[in-house]
């Protein structure tokens, strides 16, 4: 039985013997990326469970434990956890959590120390809580970020990227139900399996896989006939997590349209860009600056690599690289607000209406601070600069209710229809006629970019 | 035929058009959230209409969606339905206003089509206004029909149902006219829509209305023509308003297969939803042996009667006059009751009195006479004017003298009235710590009453229905306007009004522990937890407690009358020979008039309401501070807020400089509270000259709202799109208002961020603002911290703005820096100046924490002042929180100004003389945070924590409550340790 330590301010820290013993915990944002960065963890040596209870007891815990004003993510994730833990599965005094911090001016920061909080309320303050992060914040003499795991998480965040993005623009075309989340199984297995081998890490062996990916989910069958597509952007937890937006992809899908939604490479290559834009704006340390803007390139060089191999199949649209994205936002936002989503949120709205994806699901967590800015407050001005968008911002919280938020968003897709129709009738009536062949282009967008 | 069917979340509407596409037919009637049934049954009815069995049919309606898709008929999304029967209808539309039930929308035509729904937050609506007729006890016709008669409108806060009551509430037990709170509710829904939905755009050319309130409320039409400044060629009100969204799907319908009428109304009648998608809870009681069991436990926890014809002698009276019930209690000396009453106050709580007393005099007959008498509740004030009582105390007090009387030993006090909750721990006999609903979360007795009311029942009858309700439906713990839709999801899906009433009730309690106490378990409330107020004589609401503690609680037999048992328990300590309360003689020529005025003593321009009553009493209600009210200024108390506002306020505009370079405008908001000292002296040190945006008021924020794309937003930064209006109304078109995510660095915390609103609200004017375009706004990133970086930066940004020498930005800077340390200095050596004061004047001190921004009068509604008015001396966090070095909290410290707040909290804690209160502006996210850490420190320092949330709300009976319980606490507190 492992002792429980603590540092100097009374932070239960998470110990090598712990590491041995117990299971670590990670909660659920996005199924597919967080399995393959499951498996990063476990090469390390650690025992690691990806919690995916998302019943109503998870969102009680939450209003349990939790201020009922923080925002709804850090409730569901605190929920999540206790319900976990309470659920009985397993042994309290052998398990220990792991939460990402990223810092910044955002509530996100404290979440950690909500999680802590909310942990002694409910009798567990035994359980050690892990934080992820950059900044080398709450270390632990148990849990240490080699250089090399690092690496691993970026491959794992682009290989998911990578089958994310396509399989949501395989989804709503397969002909054969099921096909596409088949092929999402075969391929984290197949990367689980290869990482296991310590495979799959090596810059070819990346390439090849990326091309791998794309070649096999290109051979899905599909019947492309043209839909409403819906980007879906927001803050980072109530965009991605099916528990936190009431599994908006799929009422999306049900509707009969496909759902767009950015990848998580972009936001974490703005997390870095924050810190060089820091020292550009206020002034600071060159020499931190150098050494983000090194990491930032390195990941941005390997997204470049999931492009390039998207790029090769004319049916997938392919995002544009973050230099691209970030050119947007020039007269909405300064590059200064970073907060949150920051100005990330605004770009990926604009980018997505660049790239002919009109209407957009503008998701936060009710009264979420940054959005206020980034997201409801740009909505004005975007519209202004682009009268055909189709913007309709959401909220979610524990209160509120999916018939409220359908509505809304049945609101948007009724127009996005419309306007769906009233293209094609002008496209019919267009002397030039478009040839047949030419539809499949015009549906996977701009993709010779 | 084409047939269009909405069913909104209260109505259902009934269309049919002839072959012209004109209405045939149309229906409209309530369903009492039996959608289905009432459906078939409207349909029924239209059978005339459809000789040879064809239609063609489209669902609409937010509660249409469920019947559509499980009865298998087209639906078409309201909103939508709406823009396609305006465009027929009336092709050069600017603009459709359409509220619903619970729904409000704004289409706007011209210039891009743009629809806009209420959010989640938005309770501005058709059910907005029947909750207020229900507290108003009249009719929704009675209320349009008196609103017409107004003379005056009060504001009431638009934003939702919840704060609209508190502000409702007061103004009727002020005795405010009938009349004038009708139209002033309707102008909230007005302004709701201007503010709320519109976001940005104006509402202006040719305006339709539409939607059932718009067409059976002519006072709701009159504020709405009024406020928009419509002629009637520009003001349409469609003579099928009611049932033009059914029109609208009607319409749609054109483009639907045919169907036949019989099919159709079979497959509604079969429509049964089988998805059963709603997350049900275990009953409240396993059979009816189980309830009898109950409720005979809770029938031991009773007060003696004594019949007053046995009993002569001295008898003491105390009343409660609440927010939505009045209650009377009239006891003996060993506290056995002679009388009591309860009832709803009819929005009329002195008429209520005058005829008790007129009741209970004949009673005491020559043989009992009152020997003192007490008041509490919102009305104290206006009845002790009124009947002359004895005293008047705060209903903290009342309830907590009440409930020791029942159990000595109580340590824990749970009071749920029809607008309040109440809280309070008990160590050692005296209070320790106090919690009161916020503003936000009153889901209490009234919003059980609404509910019963709106679904067609009386609330003892809807309470007996949870009893046995086999499946409660879990509608979550948040406040009545998402319980709204929470109910209308659950009705969608099936579940019966008996599993509405249980869940109802579990929700009640829920947010009490969880929202109010924030306890996690029962054993952090205590062993003897007596629970009290009219909503605890709902069996299923103290079920529903014992269950989710899971302990037994004691209720009194008159949980519903604590209140006033208390005061008269008061009343008896008071050792009063004969009560000074009006005698039976002069209760026949009593008489009560009440009249509005408005305070002309500064800015704030209180709504005034002047009662008065026979004899010549007055009693003016509706005041901040004691000025207006006709007596003698006492001398005035220091308070730090009004130092500091002042001095900022005060700043010569060219300063040291000759204003020569031309004007700036500053916004005066956010964090320009803090930082305008150093703007100030940066700008005028290089001969700018400053203007600083008018004071904040009402107007100012009118001025602005309808350019808020955020409705959840915090109120002062609401305010900030006023001040940007009033900066450009005064020709000022060079405004400064720099973005600054990090804050000065004061060494509190682990770092020194603004909040996200404060930091980059800036960008968000500059995007929604649109006469910002023909200004220059000017909003550079700074970081402050940085001094060096900063006046390299900004040398380079002015050099090129205005071609200022790079020389003098620096040397600006460096006046500024100098200018900013001078200012603090000064706040920390009037901090030490008012702490001096008090302790020689054996005042108490109230170090009220904020944010810089909250000295502004608007935002802090006159709180300092109403602290002074109560004989304490007010400081603010910034003048002590130097004077303790940086410890580590249980957060992430990484807020400038919050950091402040840890640091305040801290030192208070080795004051005996000063307590600590947090104002907290609603939305404000961040404070979720710093407010639950503020608690611990304070109370493992042994202080008491109160926390008052502002919004645009004006009434301050509930600060009051507060304030007054604060005090009472403290004292009690001080006398258990001497």
């Amino acid at each position: 039985m492992a002792e429980l330590v603590y540092d100097k301010n009374g932070r239960l820290l998470f110990t090598e013997e712990m590491k041995k013993e117990y299971t670590i915990l990670m909660p659920d944002m996005l199924p597919v990326h967080f399995s393959i960065m499951k498996k990063c963890l476990e090469l390390e040596g650690y025992k690691v469970e990806r919690l995916t209870n998302n019943q109503r007891s998870v969102v009680n815990a939450g209003l349990k434990y939790v201020h009922n004003d923080t925002c709804y993510p850090a409730l569901l994730v605190i929920g999540q956890f206790i319900d976990a833990i309470e659920s009985g599965k397993y042994d309290p005094h052998k398990v220990a959590l792991i939460i990402t911090q990223t810092g910044g001016g955002c509530r996100a920061s404290n979440y950690i120390h909500l999680l802590r909080k909310a942990l002694k309320k409910a009798g567990l303050e035994f359980v050690p809580v892990i934080s992820l992060n950059l900044s080398g914040l709450d270390k632990n003499p148990g849990f240490k970020l080699s250089l090399k795991f690092l690496l691993r998480m970026v491959f794992a965040m682009i290989y998911g990227d990578a089958i994310v993005q396509m399989a949501n623009q395989c989804r709503p075309y397969e002909t054969e139900p099921g096909s596409t989340d088949r092929m999402i199984e075969k391929w984290v297995d197949e990367l689980v399996d290869q990482f296991k081998n310590s495979k799959g890490t090596g810059a070819k062996a990346f390439r090849q896989n990326l091309q791998r990916i794309a070649d096999d989910f290109d051979s899905i069958p599909v019947q492309l006939t043209p839909k409403v597509r819906v980007g879906v952007v927001g803050e980072i937890y109530i965009k991605y997590s099916p528990l936190g937006n009431n599994n908006l992809e799929d009422f999306l899908l049900s509707e009969g349209c496909e759902p767009v939604v950015p990848g998580l490479t972009d936001f974490i290559i703005f997390k870095i860009n924050n810190r060089v834009v820091d020292v550009e704006t206020y002034g600071g340390n060159p020499f931190k600056r150098l050494v983000c803007a090194l990491g930032q390139k390195y990941i941005e060089n390997r997204q470049a690599e999931l492009r390039a191999a998207m790029a090769t199949k004319p049916r997938f649209r392919v995002p544009e690289p973050f230099s691209e994205i970030k050119k947007k936002v020039k007269g909405y936002l300064g590059y200064g607000n970073k907060m949150g989503e920051g100005w990330l949120l605004t770009a990926e709205m604009l980018e997505l209406i660049d790239d002919g994806i009109k209407n957009i699901v503008c998701t936060q967590p009710f009264g979420c601070l940054p959005n206020h800015i980034a997201g409801k407050g740009m909505i004005r001005a975007i519209k202004n600069r682009h009268p055909d968008s189709n913007i309709v911002a959401i909220d979610y919280d524990p209160g509120a209710t999916k018939i409220n938020q359908e509505n809304r968003i049945k609101l948007m897709l009724a127009n996005a229809r419309m306007a769906m129709e009233r293209e094609e009738k002008e496209k019919q009536a267009a002397p030039a006629d478009v040839p047949a062949g030419d539809r499949e282009a015009a549906l996977a967008g701009s993709s010779e970019k | 035929m084409l047939t269009g069917i909405d069913v909104g979340s209260t109505t259902v509407k009934v269309v049919v058009l002839d072959d012209e596409k004109n209405i045939a037919y149309k229906s409209y009637q309530r369903h009492y959230s039996k959608v289905r049934e009432k459906t078939v049954e409207m349909l029924r009815a239209a059978a005339d209409m459809f000789p040879d069995g064809d239609m063609q049919v489209a669902i609409t309606g937010s509660a249409g969606l469920g019947v559509a898709k499980a009865a298998g008929i087209d639906f078409v999304q309201e909103v939508f339905a709406c823009a396609g029967a305006v465009e027929k209808e009336y092709p050069d539309a600017d603009a459709v206003v359409e509220l619903g039930g619970e729904d409000a929308k704004i289409i706007f035509f011209k210039g891009g089509l743009e629809e806009r729904m209420n959010g989640s937050c938005a309770g501005g609506t058709g059910a907005f206004i029947d909750q207020m007729a229900t507290l108003m006890n009249i009719s929704v016709d009675e209320l349009d029909a008196l609103s017409l008669k107004h003379e005056k409108i009060y504001s009431i806060a638009s934003r939702c149902g919840v704060f609209a009551k508190t502000d409702v509430q007061p103004l009727l037990n002020q005795g405010a006219r009938k009349e004038d709170i009708s139209a002033s509710i309707l102008q909230a829904v007005v302004d709701q829509t201007v503010s709320g939905l519109a976001q940005g755009r104006k509402i202006e050319g040719k305006v339709v209305f539409l939607g059932g309130p718009l067409f059976f409320l002519q006072g709701l039409r009159q504020r709405f023509v009024e406020t928009l400044k419509l002629d009637e060629e520009h003001a349409i009100f469609p003579k099928n308003a009611d049932c033009f969204v059914g029109y609208g799907a009607a319409l749609y319908a054109e483009k639907l297969p045919v169907k036949k009428y019989d099919e159709v109304l079979k497959a509604i009648e079969n429509a049964v939803d089988d998805t059963h998608a709603s997350v049900t809870m275990d009953p409240l009681f396993k059979d009816e042996a189980e309830y009898k069991a109950f409720a005979a436990r809770h029938a031991k926890a009773d007060a003696p009667y004594l019949d007053p014809d046995s009993y002569d002698g001295p008898a003491y009276l105390g009343i409660d006059a609440g927010s939505t019930t009045t209650k009377l209690c009239l006891i003996t000396p060993d506290g056995r009751m002679l009388y009591s009453y309860y009832a709803s106050n009819n929005g009329n709580p002195v008429q209520v009195v005058l005829e008790q007393l007129k009741v209970i005099y004949p009673l005491m007959g020559d043989h009992i006479y009152i020997a003192g008498s007490a008041v509490t509740g919102y009305g104290e004030d206006l009845i002790k004017n009124a009947f002359n009582t004895d005293a008047g105390l705060v209903e903290t007090v009342a309830h907590l003298t009440a409930a020791q009387h029942f159990n000595p030993n109580v340590d824990f006090i749970l009071d749920i009235g029809g607008q309040d909750m109440k809280c309070f721990k008990i160590r050692n006999g005296a209070v320790d710590s106090i919690m009161l609903n916020e503003a936000c979360s009153s889901g209490c007795g009234s919003f059980l009453e609404t509910f019963a009311k709106a679904l067609g029942y009386s609330i003892a009858d809807f309470a007996k229905l949870g009893l046995m309700a086999r499946h409660p439906v879990d509608l979550g713990s948040r406040c009545t306007v998402f319980m709204n839709s929470s109910v209308k999801q659950a009705q969608k899906e099936g579940a019966s009004v008996e599993d509405i009433s249980a869940g109802l009730s579990i929700s009640v309690v829920k947010n009490a522990i969880y929202k109010v106490i924030r306890a996690p378990s029962a054993k952090d409330l205590g062993e003897h937890i007596v629970v009290q107020g009219g909503t605890f004589l709902n069996d299923a609401v103290l079920r529903s407690f014992e269950l989710e503690l899971g302990r037994n609680v004691t209720r009194p037999v008159i949980a519903g009358l604590m209140g006033a048992f208390g005061a008269a328990l008061y009343a008896k300590d008071l050792g009063l020979q004969k009560s000074s309360i009006l005698p039976a003689a002069e209760l026949e020529h009593f008489t009560h008039t009440a009249k509005p005025a408005v305070c002309k003593g500064c800015t704030n321009r209180c709504n005034l309401t002047i009662n008065t009553f026979s004899g010549g009493r007055r009693f003016i209600s509706g005041n901040r501070c004691e000025k207006g009210l006709g007596k003698q200024k006492t001398q005035e108390l220091p308070d730090m807020y009004k130092f500091k506002y002042e001095y900022l306020r005060g700043l010569p505009s060219k300063g040291k400089g000759d204003g020569s370079r031309g004007k700036i405008g500053l916004p005066m908001g956010l964090n320009m509270y803090e930082n305008l000292p150093f703007w100030h002296a940066f700008f005028t040190s290089m001969n700018f000259e400053v203007i600083q945006s008018p004071p904040s008021n009402r107007q100012i924020y009118i001025k602005g709202q309808y350019t808020i794309p955020s409705d959840t937003v915090c109120y002062p930064a609401k305010l900030m799109h006023g001040h940007i209006e009033a900066l450009l109304d005064q020709g000022v078109d060079t405004i400064f208002y720099p973005c600054l995510p990090y804050n000065f660095n004061e060494g509190m915390g682990d770092n020194h961020y603004n909040c996200p609103v404060v930091a980059y609200y800036p960008e968000l004017l500059s995007a929604n603002v649109e006469r910002l375009k023909g200004a220059r706004f000017l909003m550079p990133y700074f970081g402050l911290d940085r001094p060096a970086d900063f006046k390299k930066k900004a040398a380079g940004y002015f050099a090129s703005e205005f071609g200022i020498s790079k020389g003098e930005v620096k040397a600006a800077a460096e006046i500024a820096y100098k200018a900013y340390d001078e200012y603090k200095e000064m706040i920390r050596k009037e901090g030490s100046r008012i702490i001096e004061y008090a302790r020689a004047n054996g005042r108490q001190i109230i170090v009220l924490a904020g944010r810089p921004y909250h000295i502004d009068p608007e935002i802090n509604h006159g709180i300092d002042s109403l602290l002074t008015s109560f004989g304490l001396c007010v400081i603010t966090e910034d003048a002590v929180s130097h004077l303790v070095p940086k410890a580590p909290v249980h957060v992430l410290n990484q807020w400038t100004y919050h950091s402040r707040l840890y640091n305040a909290a801290r030192y208070v804690t080795g004051q005996p003389d000063m307590q600590l209160i947090q104002l907290v502006s609603f939305g404000c996210g961040i404070d979720a945070i710093t407010g639950d850490e503020v608690r611990e420190i304070l109370e493992t320092g042994g202080k008491l924590y109160t926390q008052i949330k502002i919004d645009e709300i004006y009434n301050l009976g509930a600060v009051k409550i507060r304030i007054r319980s604060l005090m009472a606490a403290s004292e009690k507190k001080a006398a258990a340790k001497a």
